[in-house]
């Protein structure tokens, strides 16, 4: 693989031409898929009249109904797929584990848990109810995802991070969590569990503007952040001494990366709820695109967004009744099944 | 050395004997438990009234239609999942290999809710064998796909393969029911786990399967310790690896199958047993797999009385087994190496 070096004065980046190749390709593919995903709806708008309308364009009418009615669905859509993507770049670099991803690591359903707990509370049945409920979900999951992350960290800890064990926490706090949840959707009525039910496939069709702000601004913060410390994700590939020996302060430099993976897992789960198989599939997608020893972050990223709206897309097109969470399941399963199918095949010809 | 090398034999020999001694003693009691205790508890001497000479009285109906039922089923439910889940992290040479995480679950899941949904079947008898079909299927999809363009299942392509099946049937069951609620009301009692309301007739329906996938489990042990060295060496040791596989896939199939379809998913009793019977009897698996058939049993009949004389039946035995079964395999994880299988 050939690299090329870009410096600008004291900072240096190792160009790897086929990881850019692939991000520019997929951030063209995003644009056109979000463009369509906008224009589509009861009166079509075309694609190029979206990409107007969304430069400044376009008449009163294509911006109303852009800017007010659908522009948060996409725009949710590549933010939650971004956040996804990029939350299980992190912890799959991390962890050395092609496994870990929130889905299976517990931050997704313990969001779940916390937002089930919601609905099933203050739902039908009514202690809570109106806007208090609606605006409960979110910070429900959201609460319940970070002290999943939380309870991850702390229990993985014993002198260190070990990635296998890390795993193997991950899925006892999974565990536990499904079945609370399970538990929940049986003791609930039987409307709350129908509502809960489809919080808990992951759906971006009922995401407003008022979903829409705070994923942004918790994304504006944290994915520089995460982006910068994921620079000393390259040094923990090689093990830890070896990482020790490059000066990687191994220890704080996991736990933050994983609590950031964490935030991001449950930002996205708490807006849409759990789109399953983004997180876990795009980072393993990129890797064998770009081919890339470990999986890209900013590719990830791009390719998760990419896989999300795409995949919602797809939805309204074939199965309009759904949330965009089958599809991601129905899809993304079978993909990566080939991509790991073909990999081995690679690897032993 | 030579010390150290014959004392150690005898005293696992030894502690495996107690284990299976005290499990026994263990299993005998928590069934006397069972039968006895509930929401009406009744005296040990009016169940054995009960089961000797039937006399038609309230405690006599309850002891033979609910509580022995229960009982007999939850026995045999434990330990097939026991059975199971040691040979699956066997096989798989993977200490995470549990049903729920290899998508046998979920493909028994899938097959029920297109029972009763897209066919309109109702009710347990109906539907039970659609559950053992479509674990059937998916643990064999699961097996196929890890072993697909390599020399083998290994150990990270087959929880790989588990995860990915687990998704796209999880996704499927969420598509049928979404739009149905006849079948999201089934759905969400049959997944939380349970062996209460089931009467001898579902036992006596899935009891054969149980049996025979029992017995080729004990048949498939020898090969199981060949196959941990490897399967290079089982090979050059004259094993013939494909038909211990298919014998191991055979078994798990029968065995998680059946519990499934009687009881719905009973989570993370396949997975912690195992590691809990491989400390009583180190890694042999001529014990290790009996043992771990022992402790699910007396574990997954402990869960259940316990959530039937702590809650009153708000529990059921698969989410007790969950909260219960969590911790202790988290606090497994963080003392002793479970890497080593």
């Amino acid at each position: 693989m050939s690299r090329k070096v870009l410096a600008a004065g004291p900072v240096a980046w190792t160009v790897k031409p086929r990881l850019v190749a692939v991000v520019v390709i997929a951030a063209v593919l995003l644009v056109l898929v979000a463009a369509i995903n906008i224009g589509m709806g009861s009166s079509r708008i075309g694609i190029w009249n979206v990409l107007e309308t969304l430069l400044g364009g376009g008449t009163r009418r294509e911006r109303g109904i852009i800017f007010d009615l659908r522009l948060p669905r996409t725009l949710a859509g590549v933010l939650v797929g971004a956040a996804l993507g990029l939350s299980g770049a992190l912890f799959q670099s991390v962890a050395r584990n092609p496994l870990a991803s929130p889905d299976i690591l517990g931050i997704t359903w313990g969001a779940g848990v916390g937002a089930v707990t919601a609905i099933v509370a203050g739902g039908y049945r009514g202690q809570v109810s109106g806007m208090v409920s609606a605006l409960g979900v979110p910070v429900a999951g959201l609460i319940g995802g970070l002290l999943a992350g939380v309870l991850l960290y702390a229990l993985s800890w014993r002198r260190g991070i070990d990635g296998y064990r890390m795993v193997l926490i991950g899925i006892g706090l999974w565990a536990i969590s499904y079945n609370i949840v399970n538990w929940l959707l049986a003791a609930g009525d039987v409307n709350d569990a129908a509502r809960a039910t489809t919080w808990l496939v992951g759906n971006l069709a009922d995401v407003g503007w008022d979903s829409v702000g705070p994923v942004a601004i918790a994304l504006a913060v944290l994915v520089p952040v995460t982006l910068i410390c994921g620079r000393t994700v390259g040094g923990l590939q090689f093990g830890d001494d070896t990482a020790r020996g490059l000066g990687i302060r191994v220890d704080g430099a996991r736990g933050a990366l994983l609590l950031l993976a964490a935030a991001l897992a449950a930002i996205a789960t708490a807006a849409a709820g759990p789109i399953t198989f983004v997180a876990l599939a795009t980072p393993q997608i990129a890797v064998r695109l770009a081919k890339t020893a470990q999986p890209p972050l900013f590719g990830s990223m791009v390719l998760g967004a990419l896989l999300t709206v795409g995949a919602d897309l797809l939805t309204r097109l074939l199965l309009p009744d759904l949330p965009v969470g089958v599809l991601t399941a129905i899809l993304g399963a079978p993909y990566l099944i080939f991509l790991f199918v073909r990999s081995r095949r690679e690897a032993r010809a | 050395m030579t010390v150290v090398a014959t004392a150690r034999p005898r005293t696992r020999r030894q502690r495996r004997l107690a284990g299976i001694g005290g499990l026994a003693v263990l299993l005998v009691l928590i069934c006397a438990a069972s039968v006895a205790l509930g929401t009406k508890s009744i005296p040990l001497g009016e169940v054995w009234t009960a089961l000797t000479q039937p006399s038609g009285s309230e405690s006599d109906i309850i002891v033979r239609s609910l509580r022995l039922p229960r009982t007999v089923l939850g026995l045999l439910v434990g330990l097939a999942i026991g059975v199971a889940g040691a040979l699956m992290q066997g096989h798989t040479r993977n200490p995470l290999a549990d049903p729920g995480l290899l998508g046998v679950t979920h493909g028994a899941a899938l097959a029920v809710v297109f029972a009763v949904v897209v066919l309109g079947i109702d009710g347990l008898y109906g539907f039970i064998w659609f559950g053992f079909a479509g674990a059937l299927l998916a643990s064999v999809a699961v097996f196929l796909l890890g072993a697909v363009g390599g020399k083998g299942a290994t150990p990270v392509t087959l929880a790989l393969a588990g995860a990915a099946v687990s998704a796209l049937l999880h996704g499927l069951v969420s598509a049928i029911i979404l739009g149905d609620e006849r079948g999201m009301e089934i759905y969400r009692f049959w997944r939380i786990g349970s062996i209460a309301g089931r009467d001898f007739a579902i036992t006596g329906q899935i009891a054969p399967f149980l049996v025979v996938g029992l017995l080729l489990a004990l048949i498939n042990t020898p090969g199981l310790n060949t196959l941990a060295l490897g399967e290079d060496v089982a090979t050059a040791l004259g094993q013939r690896v494909l038909r211990t596989r298919v014998l191991g896939v055979v078994a798990i199939t029968l065995l998680t199958g059946s519990a499934v379809a009687a009881c719905g998913p009973i989570a993370f009793l396949g997975l912690v047993v195992p590691h809990l019977a491989r400390a009583i009897t180190g890694p042999d698996y001529r014990w290790l797999v009996p043992v771990a058939g022992l402790l699910g049993a007396v574990l997954l009949l402990t869960a259940d009385v316990l959530g039937r004389v702590l809650t009153g039946d708000n529990f059921e035995v698969g989410i007790l087994l969950a909260i219960i079964g969590a911790p202790v395999f988290i606090v497994l994880v963080r003392r002793r190496g479970l890497s080593k299988v």
